[in-house]
């Protein structure tokens, strides 16, 4: 099995080149997901300019709290994630399983607050629409805060579910002993997808919950 | 395949870093900054995000190719947010009657 996944397709001239082509073409997809995040960040920063007080007044309404426990665990999950590159490019099967595994856990302790936090703005009437449960001065800025922060954290929180499935497969090919030493770019791969979507975060964190901390 | 294996060491430096950086933007947000506040937060965020590209995401070892695809995306996003905000920001500037 090794052997017919070592060996590179015709159109290269060796495995190094079929890899620096693979991991470009990673990158170019990650670059139209900046863009497809982009829009969404262009729009919170433009409502933002326009209503500053109603923003931060808004941001009270998120658990800073919850928001930091998050956000270390989707950093633990990167450094996981970035130890089962290790692990691959060593050919060590069990701690590529295992940090694979670990990875996939924190990601899902990661949605699980994540709905903890859905199911308690719910709660509270804090969904944009309708039956919105605020009318305070500035409810219709907050409308809009809530409205790009379940946007943001919703696409956010779809990009950790196709993660997980993502590595789901690799942990599958990965016990089946489909990666070593030579030949481990799905790896490699899956985990710059990861990182960006920790990326994304790194940025929604301070945008989002943290910015009326000190009003 | 020659590709750069990166000592375990950096990556649990580059996490201790990203903590302690988490931590930081949490407490400078506590305190009143005025428009500071933002800048802060934002130059935090930066560095994080450049952490986890460099050493992470292997940037620092990738070929220049990437560099200029990433380069791209980026500059991308600056246009979008600028042109949008140069629409924005100058609006009030001219009085409209409805």
């Amino acid at each position: 099995m090794s052997e017919r996944t070592a060996a590179f397709a015709h159109q290269f001239d060796d495995a190094e080149q079929q890899h620096d082509a693979s991991t470009l073409g990673m990158w170019v997809f990650l670059v139209t997901e900046i863009m497809f995040f982009a829009g969404m960040f262009t729009a919170y920063v433009a409502y933002r300019s326009l209503y500053p007080e109603g923003f931060a007044h808004a941001s009270h309404h998120l658990d800073v709290l919850l928001g930091g426990i998050n956000t270390t665990v989707l950093i633990t999950s990167s450094l996981t994630m970035a130890l089962a590159v290790h692990a691959a490019q060593l050919g060590r099967r069990r701690p590529l399983v295992i940090f694979l595994l670990l990875t996939m856990a924190l990601g899902s302790t990661f949605l699980v607050i994540k709905g903890f936090e859905y199911a308690h703005k719910f709660h509270e009437g804090l969904v944009p629409g309708p039956w919105f449960a605020y009318h305070g001065p500035d409810a219709g800025a907050q409308q809009l805060f809530l409205s790009i922060y379940f946007a943001m954290t919703g696409v956010h929180a779809a990009h950790m579910v196709i993660g997980i499935g993502v590595l789901s497969v690799l942990l599958f090919r990965a016990r089946r002993g489909r990666y070593g030493k030579a030949y481990y770019t799905p790896v490699e791969l899956s985990g710059l997808y990861w990182h960006f979507v920790d990326i994304v975060w790194i940025f929604l964190f301070p945008l989002l919950y943290l910015i009326g901390r000190h009003t | 395949m020659s590709a750069h294996v990166v000592p375990v060491r950096i990556y649990f430096t580059i996490f201790a870093m990203l903590l302690a950086l988490t931590a930081l933007t949490i407490f400078v947000s506590g305190i009143d900054l005025g428009p500071m506040n933002t800048v802060m937060a934002l130059a935090i965020a930066v560095t994080k995000a450049m952490l986890v590209l460099l050493y992470f995401m292997h940037l620092r070892y990738s070929t220049r190719l990437t560099w200029l695809a990433i380069s791209a995306g980026v500059i991308w996003l600056g246009i979008l947010i600028l042109f949008t905000m140069t629409d924005v920001l100058t609006r009030s500037w001219i009085a409209l009657t409805h």
